[in-house]
């Protein structure tokens, strides 16, 4: 009775209520994230797991492969982030515009690709990517004049159809994002702005960008961490982790052939932990870029 | 002076109408673009999958070469057939477990998260945030691991579990909830509630709109998601729709007319879902940008 009773006040209640998060988050976060550290310390083998120190990581320091999928990684993330986050951007300030009709028919069209599932529009976008001239984007490329190309087997085209993937997936989603943080910004401040005679470019420049911060560091968080952990896509491409020349290796692709396919855990760990230094590592700067750890100033 | 005014005025609105032309036109254009890949796939289901192997896939619209037998074979009964329709039905069981789940949880974690003042609090939301700033594909080897050694593997409670209590869901809860007024629940306390009570039968009715933002956020999430669940699954009878699709891209191509007919339509429900809610879509999404 005293026990119930315990339970039923107000004292403990809340704690009750966040049980399921401290369970979760001790079960499948804190508990994998030592657990993927101290593999990456080790040698797991079938039978005995051994100690080695930081030999995983030296190995991993003359990895060639490892250096290819870094770099694919790491040039897909810029590439992203240079498309993703300014035209979205300048899209949605459009749309936010009084000129644009039909507003609600383009962005449910523009959503669509975040509807499907990564492993139909990946094989569509094979498909389409296909070596024959007959594929789309070859017919599209002679009709431009360009010739045709062997897409998924080289490395510039390889990165290409990467970039056009995720251009499709997520220009409509970030233009939401923005379109959504635009309508935290006051008007009041445009109609002033045109009563001193501001253009529409210095209200954009003045008055949306710095006004709409918030929204693009939000974007380009999740868009440097979505770059760097890439996988999915590029599986679907190459229908399988597999790529010639590992064109198409990333680091997560690299850390489930290594840790899934070949069974090496320690190894993997290794890579899984790299990208995770490399990941707080380039957000924390970004974060420090943009300010958002200074106090407000008011 | 009158007349003057008047005129600049036509010709701004007229050149206004210039610019709407243009703008609307553009968007005309990338949603063309953007939704051109799916017309090529929806076309490219009603041709022989072979044809998909030999010449790639690319729109072509001669109707005379069009037949409906790649969905005739889909909806026939047979091994294939069968095959697509247990990926269907996996499918929807996994998004309806990890849906009811991930919301129940959500809300009761955000509800304790919003609803009281204790010490841990602060501290507690501070975790909530820092499970964001780890992606989810660095876990996936020691997850596996632990999946192995509960005996989780090739369950469905092992493809649920590990998200279940998502930041991003608990987070969306918590903004919406801190909007309430709390006055309920020292007015369900002064009519005898317990705190159990009011969280389930008087605040979680009026927090039903998140509710509906994020079933349908989460729906999606269940339904398309494959990495883990392609980990967790091993055998053929659990596999969920993406999982199977992708088992029949192979370079032989002699299940491509179930792959593409398949894939077109496995994305009904979503699309149906979708223009059914479009506005919750849309509010579950951006939920978090605005804030930062």
């Amino acid at each position: 009775m005293k026990i119930k009773n315990f339970l039923y006040s107000q004292k403990a209640a809340p704690y009750v209520f966040v049980l399921p998060f401290i369970l979760s988050f001790c079960f499948f976060w804190i508990y994998p994230l030592f657990s993927t550290i101290t593999m990456s310390f080790q040698d797991i083998g079938p039978a005995i797991t051994e100690w080695v120190g930081i030999k995983n990581y030296q190995k991993l320091l003359k990895d060639p492969t490892f250096l290819t999928a870094i770099l694919n990684s790491a040039e897909y993330m810029l590439l992203t982030l240079v498309l993703l986050i300014p035209f979205p951007m300048l899209f949605a300030v459009l749309m936010d515009s009084r000129l644009v009709k039909a507003k609600g028919f383009w962005k449910a069209c523009l959503y669509v690709p975040a509807l499907t599932s990564v492993v139909i529009s990946g094989t569509l976008f094979r498909l389409m990517f296909s070596e024959y001239k007959t594929g789309q984007m070859n017919v599209i490329t002679a009709a431009l004049g360009l010739g045709t190309f062997k897409w998924l087997k080289a490395k510039a085209t390889g990165l290409a159809a990467l970039v056009i993937v995720c251009c499709w997936r997520w220009t409509g989603v970030n233009m939401l994002y923005f379109i959504s943080g635009l309508k935290s910004i006051d008007t009041a401040l445009y109609e002033s702005a045109e009563i001193d005679g501001a253009s529409s470019w210095q209200k954009f420049k003045y008055i949306t960008i710095p006004l709409i911060k918030p929204t693009t560091i939000y974007v380009l968080t999740i868009s440097i961490y979505a770059g760097l952990a890439m996988f999915m896509e590029s599986y679907m491409l190459w229908a399988g982790p597999d790529s010639p020349n590992n064109i198409g290796l990333t680091i997560v692709g690299y850390l489930y052939k290594r840790g899934i396919t070949k069974n090496d855990l320690g190894y993997g760990s290794a890579i899984g932990i790299v990208l995770l230094v490399v990941a707080l590592f380039i957000n924390i700067i970004q974060l420090i870029f943009n300010g958002t750890f200074k106090k407000e100033e008011r | 002076m009158a007349k003057t005014d008047s005129s600049s005025k036509m010709g701004m609105s007229a050149k206004n109408k210039i610019l709407s032309v243009f703008a609307t036109g553009w968007f005309a254009i990338l949603s063309f673009i953007i939704i051109f890949p799916l017309i090529a796939g929806l076309i490219a289901s009603f041709r022989p999958g072979t044809e998909l192997i030999r010449r790639g896939l690319s729109v072509d619209f001669d109707f005379s070469t069009m037949t409906l037998n790649n969905y005739i074979y889909l909806f026939s009964g047979n091994a294939d057939s069968q095959k697509y329709f247990m990926w269907f039905k996996n499918s929807l069981i996994l998004t309806f477990v990890s849906v009811v789940g991930t919301l129940i949880l959500c809300y009761i974690v955000a509800y304790g998260l919003t609803m009281y003042e204790y010490p841990l609090k602060n501290f507690l939301f501070f975790l909530v945030i820092a499970t964001m700033m780890v992606p989810f594909e660095i876990l996936i080897l020691p997850l596996y691991k632990e999946m192995i050694t509960l005996k989780l593997i090739d369950t469905t409670a092992g493809v649920v579990l590990p998200g279940i209590c998502g930041a991003s869901t608990i987070f969306f809860f918590r903004q919406y909830m801190t909007g309430l007024p709390k006055e309920l629940l020292d007015a369900g306390r002064i009519d005898g509630a317990t705190e159990y009570g009011i969280c389930f039968k008087i605040m979680l009715p009026i927090t039903k709109p998140a509710f509906a933002a994020m079933s349908i956020l989460c729906a999606m999430n269940a339904w398309n998601n494959v990495l883990w669940p392609m980990l967790v699954y091993r055998s053929a009878d659990k596999f969920t729709l993406p999982i199977g699709l992708n088992t029949l891209l192979t370079p032989y191509g002699n299940n491509y007319d179930v792959l593409i007919a398949g894939s077109m339509f496995g994305i009904i429900p979503v699309f149906i879902v979708f223009l059914c809610f479009q506005r919750y879509f849309i509010e579950g999404m951006t939920a978090g940008a605005v804030k930062g």
